[in-house]
């Protein structure tokens, strides 16, 4: 078609057009990829003094605010959300959808379209083999049938002149469909990526322990109720042996809902508590700001008496069975101690929590020391009293993401399908055999012709070795 | 013997690999190329005892620490692992097109690569050491997304080794675009792995994680305290690209020696692509979609490492649709899978070296 035929197109055919080409797709692939680049450059929804350093690198400090501004206002810096580049992702949706729209059709055809024997084995196909075997082809004919069934094929026959016949069959006809599949799966994903911004939610909750929300709050700081409430139980670290990294998180949560407690889980960074919609996520943790917690200590006195208490700091407590008063002086969220023995406190992050008692018979102090939570050594008194740091309650928040996205399944479902798609787009060909089998005195004469969609070179490499077989055997 | 004793062996053993299969590059001798391959079939084979004992071993420290993981919970979680894991896939993928296609001269291009990501981990110094997972890491989904992601890059970085001989191979001018598009990447990745060098020779530096990486990237040359050093760096860098583009017609020739035709280039380079683009997109972005769902509670946040997968799998699709235009076959493409191979170094290190991504590995790290 030359350009004054389009120019004479009706409008709406001439945006058909312009939508369906492949060439518009390349253009978008392109520009996506390039906007993407700049908004993994600069830091998306970032304080403005943090990305005009990032530029005062990049062009220089005289530069970086004129840059910051023209940025700023071509929205660059929520750039996902900006509405260019909404848009873009609007045109690529067009255009997968009219792309396929106007393929689709012909590509159903070609797929139900039955195989027809060829009128003749003179033409020219992308794989074609010509051989001679001994024996009439009536009794060539299971061994040709065998090497038809090895491509894969099932195979029909037309009977040719001369007691000769021609064996052709397809397979896979219906994996043209693939690519469509995988064309498909990508709306699917996007439309679920919609429904998850107009009918979901993305928040968080930081829940310090012992404390009830019956709201969540989104980025921005405005609360959303959940329709029922959560408590923090507990909140705990847990560490590799007596090692600083990390083993887990747990928070122990309970929901409630209208006074009742409905639910209990203790959550874990991938393992999170779902209910009425919400899944709430363990994502951060703190401190307190300026609280007071509650100590939670086990004490065993003589004859395995024991109880636990909870104590604030400062307070005392008495060893069951005994006359022995503990008395909380001081205490630290992570305590080490420097080369002169010196206890020093080294995060304000409750890694190695401690507690310094005082211990007093009467009047006479008996012992004092840290007792560690972390190291069940300290726990034994030097009179074989016991005292087992349980717990520092009440001083750690939980940080918790809370989200509702009901588009997640049709996320999940197009990914699927996107599988599906591509296995079939990229593993599996569309393939269709004819083989001639004629009289030529004493011996057969075969022609096979063959082609594929796809991997043209491994059915060339599976006909040739199916056909060596039937000669070896004959 | 443990672990490190092997991967000893098979570093040195790439190395070598290296060597012999440029010598038979240049000489010919079908010797040689023999030698070569020996050599990276053994190395390949110490690598896969190390990758398995390095297992037994990952396996004994967590049950020691008191954490019950998996049995078949491989090794990979850190940067040295990844990278280990993808040059193996590299020399898995290579020696099944030495055999299939019965061709060593690609092995010239694939070696150096194995070799450049090996220095690079010496070079940097990055921690070897087996670390126990941080809990973010303690996810199925997320193995399965690492093991497919390199297996796909490895697919990719073929696809790169050949796209880069096409190039060579078809340009005719040294003023023809495509010309200076593969002189001044080949160029750059020669001064890359010169700097790093620096680097490690100047600072010796033992690195022990990506911070400390971050630190002395380049503070040898580009980013060093002294002007002079900066400006030489630079003029330095630009005579190295100078070279390249004016003795790449000795590459060409070199090249040109082995009979290798255009079409075998191009059809492996589809290939791997075709292989490398679906597992890429159900390991790389499906799986990290699900793990990130499940771990932090959203499939998908635009942050730095997610975006550049994004990007990475966009030039691939790119790749694929060209071929389908007319007039977009040959040099053109090949150009666009070299710099999908770009895309896909820099979606693995750049973002976690230069861009400062939330991501590396889990914010609550
Ligand atoms: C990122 C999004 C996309 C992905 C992942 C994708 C995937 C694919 C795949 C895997 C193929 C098969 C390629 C091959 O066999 O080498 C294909 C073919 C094709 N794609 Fe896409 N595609 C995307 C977007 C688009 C868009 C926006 C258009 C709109 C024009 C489009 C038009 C086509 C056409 C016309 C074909 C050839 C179909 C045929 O061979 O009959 N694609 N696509």
């Amino acid at each position: 078609m030359n350009r004054d035929d389009t120019d004479k197109k009706p409008f709406l055919d001439r945006l058909w057009d312009f939508f369906a080409s492949v060439r518009l797709a390349i253009v978008l692939f392109a520009l996506i990829a390039v906007s993407s680049i700049i908004g993994t450059v600069i830091e998306q929804n970032a304080p403005a003094e943090k990305n005009i350093i990032v530029l005062k690198r990049l062009v220089g400090d005289s530069l970086a605010p004129a840059f910051y501004r023209i940025l700023e206002a071509a929205g660059f810096m929520d750039m996902y959300r900006s509405w260019w580049f909404v848009t873009l992702l609007m045109l690529f949706a067009i255009n997968l959808i009219v792309c396929s729209l106007e393929r689709l059709p012909r590509i159903l055809r070609l797929m139900r379209e039955p195989i027809r024997p060829l009128d003749s084995d003179k033409r020219n196909f992308p794989i074609k083999k010509v051989l001679r075997v001994k024996g009439s082809p009536e009794e060539l004919r299971e061994e040709v049938l065998k090497v038809v069934k090895a491509i894969g094929v099932k195979a029909e026959n037309s009977p040719l002149k001369d007691g000769g016949y021609q064996l052709y069959g397809q397979s896979g006809n219906w994996s043209r469909l693939g690519v469509y599949i995988t064309h498909l799966s990508i709306l699917i994903i996007m439309i679920g990526a919609v429904i998850g911004i107009f009918f979901g939610f993305k928040g968080f909750l930081n829940l310090p322990e012992g404390y009830t929300s019956d709201v969540a709050y989104a980025r921005d700081g405005t609360p959303h109720p959940l329709g029922f409430s959560v408590r923090c139980d507990d909140f705990e670290v847990e560490f590799y042996g007596m090692s600083e990294m990390p083993k887990d998180y747990k928070s122990w949560l309970t929901v409630i809902k209208n006074g009742r407690e409905v639910m209990r889980k203790v959550i874990e960074v991938n393992e999170p508590l779902k209910y009425g919609g919400y899944t709430f996520y363990q994502s951060s943790y703190g401190m307190v700001p300026n609280a007071r917690g509650i100590f939670i200590l086990k004490l065993t006195g003589p004859g395995m008496k024991t109880e636990t208490v909870f104590k604030r700091l400062g307070e005392t407590f008495q060893i069951p069975g005994t006359n022995i008063i503990g008395y909380i002086k001081d205490y630290s969220p992570a305590l080490a101690f420097d080369r002169n023995g010196n206890p020093y406190t080294y995060t304000d992050m409750m890694n190695n929590p401690a507690v310094y008692v005082e211990f007093k018979e009467g009047d006479k102090i008996k012992y004092a020391g840290w007792i560690l939570k972390r190291f069940p050594r300290t726990w034994t008194l030097p009179d074989g009293n016991r005292v087992e740091f349980v717990d520092y309650w009440g001083v750690q928040y939980t940080g918790l993401q809370v989200r509702k996205d009901p588009g997640v399944w049709v996320v999940y479902l197009g990914c699927i399908i996107m599988a599906i798609g591509l296995y079939v787009a990229f593993f599996m060909s569309h393939k269709r055999v004819w083989v001639f089998v004629t009289r030529d005195g004493k011996e057969s004469a075969i022609t096979l012709l063959a082609t594929a969609n796809k991997n043209r070179g491994a059915l060339e490499r599976k006909i040739e070795a199916s056909l060596k077989r039937l000669q070896r055997g004959r | 013997m443990n672990s490190s004793f092997f991967f000893g062996i098979s570093t040195v053993g790439y190395i070598l690999a290296m060597v012999f299969y440029i010598a038979y590059l240049v000489f010919r001798s079908r010797q040689v190329g023999v030698v070569a391959t020996a050599v990276t079939v053994t190395s390949f084979i110490s690598q896969t005892i190390a990758f398995f004992l390095r297992w037994g071993e990952f396996y004994q420290m967590h049950h020691k620490l008191g954490l019950n993981i998996s049995i078949f919970r491989p090794p990979i979680t850190n940067l040295y692992e990844s990278l280990v894991f993808f040059v193996w896939c590299l020399i898995l993928g290579y020696l099944i097109i030495e055999f299939k296609y019965k061709n060593r001269a690609f092995g010239a291009f694939v070696t150096p690569v194995s070799a450049m990501v090996l220095a690079f981990i010496e070079m940097t110094g990055m921690s070897k050491e087996i670390q126990p997972l941080v809990p973010a890491l303690q996810s199925n989904w997320l193995l399965a997304h690492v093991i497919t992601s390199f297996i796909s890059y490895a697919m990719f970085g073929l696809a790169f080794a050949t796209s880069l001989m096409y190039l060579i191979k078809k340009t005719e001018t040294k003023t023809e675009p495509a010309y200076i598009f593969w002189s001044v990447s080949l160029g750059l990745i020669i001064v890359l792995i010169l700097a790093m060098g620096l680097d490690y020779l100047r600072f010796n530096v033992v690195a022990t994680s990506s911070e400390t990486m971050k630190k002395f990237l380049f503070k040898a040359t580009f980013r060093s305290n002294s002007p002079l050093i900066v400006v030489l760096s630079w003029i330095g860098s630009a005579f190295v690209i100078f070279l390249v583009w004016l003795y790449g017609p000795v590459l060409k020739r070199i090249i040109n020696a082995f009979n290798i035709s255009d079409n075998m280039l191009d059809d492996i380079t589809y290939r791997m692509i075709a292989i490398g683009f679906p597992v890429f997109t159900l390991g790389g972005l499906i799986f990290g979609a699900i793990w990130a769902d499940q771990a932090w509670g959203v499939y998908w946040s635009w942050d730095p490492k997610e975006t550049w997968s994004l990007i990475t799998w966009f030039v691939y699709a790119f790749f694929l649709h060209a071929r389908l235009m007319r007039g977009w076959k040959g040099k053109k493409v090949a150009v666009v899978a070299v710099v999908g191979f770009v895309a896909v170094a820099f979606t693995y290190l750049g973002v976690n070296l230069l861009l400062s991504g939330l991501h590396s590995y889990g914010a609550l790290e």
